[in-house]
């Protein structure tokens, strides 16, 4: 099937205004006839349910969590983009679509870009009507700052709650639908599986996580907002139940699966501590605006700290070396994620790493705390204040600006960041790669749509900070409800999508199926061992950098893993009742598909690109030397893979982007 | 670390629970509560036996949804911080720890640890919410300008996460704190205004239908909530209820 990704013609300003124009809309009356099922509430699914309803459809939201705001938007920190301007330093709906396309190392769809970038002053908008209590100044109008990679402040930013607070927006929004009847609502349902009748998803198997009932829910169009499929990786910022099984199960019903390799590091983790450990912990990226990055630049002092003979206090200044600052003039610590992930990783693999495992850097706000002190001194009148008092006051100031974070990190390292630099590694985060949709984020399959993380459509290779917020309710509050009226205006008549249909029983008969081998499997090994197998095979060899070699082995090994997954993994208890077991290995065998055609992705992508360093290709000379080497003649286009049995057998579909509005540049932060 | 724990096994809303002992080695003092659990899971799993249930997803003491009553308090010993937050530090080599679900009528047990925390859900749906349209209509954001000190304050009420350890710790098992921070968000913003008398009267009837118990000022609540949220969000809520009530 050749892709389409239906981009309105006209000027990219105009585009999506005269979409808008030429729609076809349902008439209120018909809406009351329509269903539509929402996989997912977090702020994709939660911003897209609530809007729907309120339009006037009927909606079927769905969550494994028990309640909706619980999901893992929940757990975004830093803030959320919008080109308001309102700092009047130059910001603009192309500026903000510039920075995107860029940050996305041009791997993204301009349409879509400049889209998100013309709705995002909306969504602030709407956030603040809804009553999240959003930063401000001191003359109560809403305060910004800035995040990585950009030159302007156009964050903006709830402390460092900013998804929680998004999400419990999106959250009452939709519980003024559930009072209205307007959206019901499945928590602890997971769903299994999807339903097409005549080539249209029609519905879902879902499975009651409390009862453990298999149910079928029919509706005349399905939205998968499920998120991403960081945990591939075992360990990564994401909820412990993020997953992918609601996409994997669209992409082996046909839809195409785009730039699966395509994740993001995040440079600010809390580094890794034993083998024990179940999830790794973002610090906001927010912190780099006032934090310094440095590792000791003599390696016996590294490993003197590594051996826990110095501190990192007692280094002098003239000992320290601030690797960003040093290598990108420009923007120092405010470099882009990929860009400073991959420098902390090339400092700790030369051996300068600063905890035990030799995998952490510091991130130090000394200096911060005296640029403030003497801020505050001054506008306070003290004179002559001593370095102790300077120091104290620059302190409040940073806590009040991070304080919780800085809690956080004392929590999970017991030591006080307000007395020693924090450690810090890059983890894996967010993955831009996602089900492909086009334009109007539909995916291959008709009426079946995909929205937020667990779509592929805006981000590129290397989404910057503050932007995934902006697009997951982008998606929900303003995109979807268009283009997802333009289809259904072609259903009013159809009525209601009957469940007893050989379709379903096929498609439940699948999903039990699999469960019962679950159950009856008579293996040795829990599902957390194969997970654990996976992600290191994930890390070493399908991390920040690849190289064709590892990347070939990695399919063998994970194909190896899946076959003494299948053959040896264990289940306790039964299918009829609460089963955490059941659910980790239904997430857990999927995991064990995409990852090898995660590694396929990458080892066709023979260039470096956002995130991911190839090291077959980087700049061999001039003042680029080193750096990361993409590729535009060859790879300037999304890769949508079809399914075909085996992950190693699927089949590369490219889509290939035109960059009409922005000139292709090498991304430079020198 | 080694460690007896002693834990409510329950297999499902029915059926009667009972503390079992187990025993568990080797336990870093690095590793959260939470990890700790999974390393007796999984030596359950390869033992044969069920897992212990537990709610928790986040890990980050975010989503609110992690719960556990240990050692008779909620979220364990230490102070501000939800049971994916604690560390085993706090803990001794050869401690004996005691885990129980939160306990409350409105809380039904569903699995294990796993409780009912559905009854919070419908405290929110009968009114806290801001009845705007979503669909994008709406004014410039600084059209409305909202004082530093007003926003700060509803984000401090805002940031409750929802996770039930001022209702499990309380003797009354009384949900005011919870429904206190709810109604204190949406009473601080001028957004929240013209609904605000049906709000509080609605949150608390639902409060009460539920079967939550009353606020007799003990202040465990806010001694045990994760979030820091104060006695004063209660105050507030009962003015709100009693201009309400006036009006
Ligand atoms: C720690 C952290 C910090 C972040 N900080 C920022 C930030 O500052 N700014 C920013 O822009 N982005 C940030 N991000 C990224 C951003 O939070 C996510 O990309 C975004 O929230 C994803 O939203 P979503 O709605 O697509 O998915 P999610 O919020 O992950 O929601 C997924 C939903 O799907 C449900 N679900 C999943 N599978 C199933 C299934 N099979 N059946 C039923 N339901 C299912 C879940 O229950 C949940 O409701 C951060 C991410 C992390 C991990
Ligand atoms: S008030 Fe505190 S303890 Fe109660 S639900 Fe909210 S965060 Fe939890
Ligand atoms: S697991 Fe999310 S708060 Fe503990």
């Amino acid at each position: 099937m050749a892709l389409d990704a239906k981009i309105p013609k006209g000027p990219i300003k105009d585009k999506w205004t005269d979409y808008k124009n030429n729609i076809n809309l349902v008439n209120p009356a018909n809406k009351r006839n329509i269903d539509i099922i929402v996989v997912g509430t977090g702020l994709a699914g939660g911003s897209a349910a609530a809007t729907l309803a309120e339009l006037g459809y009927n909606v079927k939201a769905f969550a494994y969590q028990d309640s909706p705001r619980r999901a893992h938007s929940i757990a975004a920190q830093g803030g959320i983009n919008a080109a308001k301007n309102y700092q009047g330093d130059g910001d603009s709906n192309y500026r903000l679509f510039y920075d995107t396309v860029k940050g996305g190392d041009y791997r993204s769809r301009e349409a879509n870009v400049y889209r998100l970038a013309e709705v995002s002053g909306n969504i602030i908008d709407q956030c603040v009507a809804q009553g999240v209590p959003f930063a401000r100044d001191y003359g109560g109008l809403l305060d910004n700052r800035s995040f990585g990679g950009v030159l302007v402040s156009r964050t903006f930013y709830a402390k460092g709650q900013t998804g929680q607070q998004l999400l419990l927006g999106a959250y009452s929004a939709m519980n003024r639908q559930i009072a209205r009847g307007k959206i019901e609502m499945f928590n602890r349902h997971e769903m299994l599986d999807v339903v097409k009748i005549d080539g249209k998803a029609r519905g879902i198997i879902a499975r009651n996580l409390i009862t453990g009932e298999i149910e079928r829910h029919s509706a005349h169009a399905v939205v998968i907002a499920t998120g991403g499929y960081g945990n591939v990786y075992f360990l990564s910022t994401n909820a412990m139940g993020s997953n992918a099984t609601a996409a994997w199960k669209i992409h082996k019903k046909g839809a195409y699966f785009a730039n699966p390799c395509f994740t993001q590091i995040h440079p600010t983790c809390i580094p890794r501590s034993g083998d024990y450990q179940s999830k790794l912990t973002l610090m906001s990226e927010s912190l780099r605006n006032d934090g310094r990055i440095w590792v000791p630049a003599k390696i016996e002092d590294a490993k003197a700290i590594q051996q826990g003979k110095l501190k990192p206090t007692q280094i002098p200044e003239e000992d320290r070396d601030y690797y960003l600052e040093r290598r990108y003039p420009a923007f120092g610590n405010l470099v882009p994620r990929d860009v400073a992930s991959r420098a902390a990783k090339e400092r700790c693999d030369a051996g300068y790493g600063v905890n035990a495992t030799g995998e952490a850097v510091y991130l130090d706000f000394a200096s911060a705390f005296e640029r403030y002190g003497k801020e505050q001194a001054k506008i306070h009148g003290i004179k002559n204040p001593s370095k102790e008092e300077i120091i104290k006051l620059g302190q409040k100031i940073i806590e009040s600006k991070y304080g919780n974070l800085f809690q956080m990190y004392e929590k999970i390292i017991a030591e006080n960041p307000y007395e020693t630099p924090m450690m810090i590694y890059p983890a894996t985060h967010y993955t831009m790669g996602g089900i492909w949709v086009d334009y109007n984020l539909m995916t291959t399959v008709e009426g079946l749509y995909c929205i937020g993380e667990a779509n592929f459509s805006d981000h590129g290779a290397n989404r910057l900070g503050a932007s995934a917020l902006m697009q997951g309710l982008a998606d929900g509050y303003f995109v979807l409800p268009y283009t997802i009226g333009d289809y259904l205006s072609q259903d009013i008549r159809t009525g209601k999508i009957p469940t007893n249909t050989p379709e379903f029983d096929e498609v439940e008969k699948e999903v039990k199926d699999r469960i019962d081998f679950f159950i009856n499997n008579k293996g040795t090994k829990s599902v957390d061992y194969f997970h654990k197998k996976l992600g290191k095979v994930m890390w070493d060899k399908v991390g920040m950098s690849r190289n064709a070699k590892d990347l070939t082995a990695a399919m063998s090994e994970i194909k190896a893993i899946r076959e003494e997954f299948w053959k040896d993994v264990k289940v306790p208890g039964t299918a009829n009742e609460m089963n955490v077991e059941l659910e980790k290995a239904g997430r857990v065998a999927d995991f064990l598909e995409l990852g090898e055609l995660f590694a396929k992705d990458a080892l066709i992508r023979e260039e470096s690109c956002g995130g991911h360093f190839r090291e077959e290709s980087a700049e061999t000379d001039g003042p680029q030397k080193g750096e990361a080497k993409r590729n535009d003649k060859d790879f300037a286009f999304v890769s949508a893979w079809e399914y075909k049995g085996e992950p190693a057998d699927a089949v590369l579909h490219k889509e290939q982007l035109e960059f009409k509005d922005i000139e292709l540049k090498q991304r430079s932060y020198k | 670390m080694n460690l007896t724990l002693k834990i409510w096994r329950q297999k499902d809303s029915n059926a009667k629970g009972q503390m079992v002992d187990y025993k568990v080695t080797d336990i870093s003092e690095h590793m959260s509560f939470l990890e700790m659990m999974d390393v007796l899971n999984e030596q359950l799993v390869n033992s044969g036996e069920e897992p212990v249930a537990f709610d928790h997803d986040c890990r980050e003491g975010i989503c609110g949804m992690c719960s556990l009553y240990i050692n008779g308090e909620a979220h364990g010993p230490d102070r501000g911080i939800t049971t994916c937050q604690l560390h085993m530090r706090m803990f001794n080599d050869g401690d004996t720890i005691t885990i129980e679900p939160w306990r409350a009528a409105a809380f039904p047990v569903i699995k294990d640890l796993i409780v009912d925390r559905m009854s919070f859900e419908r405290i929110q749906q009968a009114g806290g919410y801001i009845s705007v349209n979503t669909s994008g209509n709406t004014q410039d954001a600084n059209s409305l300008p909202i004082s530093k000190h007003a926003a700060d304050e509803a984000m401090d009420a805002a940031t409750c996460i929802g996770c039930g350890a001022c209702v499990a710790t309380c003797k009354n098992s009384s949900a005011m704190l919870f429904v206190g921070a709810k109604v204190s968000q949406y009473a601080l913003l001028p957004q929240g205004q013209v609904e605000a008398a049906d709000r509080v009267k609605n949150m608390v009837a639902q409060m009460d239908l539920e079967g939550f118990g009353n606020c007799t000022n003990t202040g465990a609540c806010e001694i045990e909530c994760p979030k820091g949220i104060s006695l004063e969000n209660i105050a507030r809520m009962n003015r709100e209820l009693m201009k309400a009530n006036l009006l």
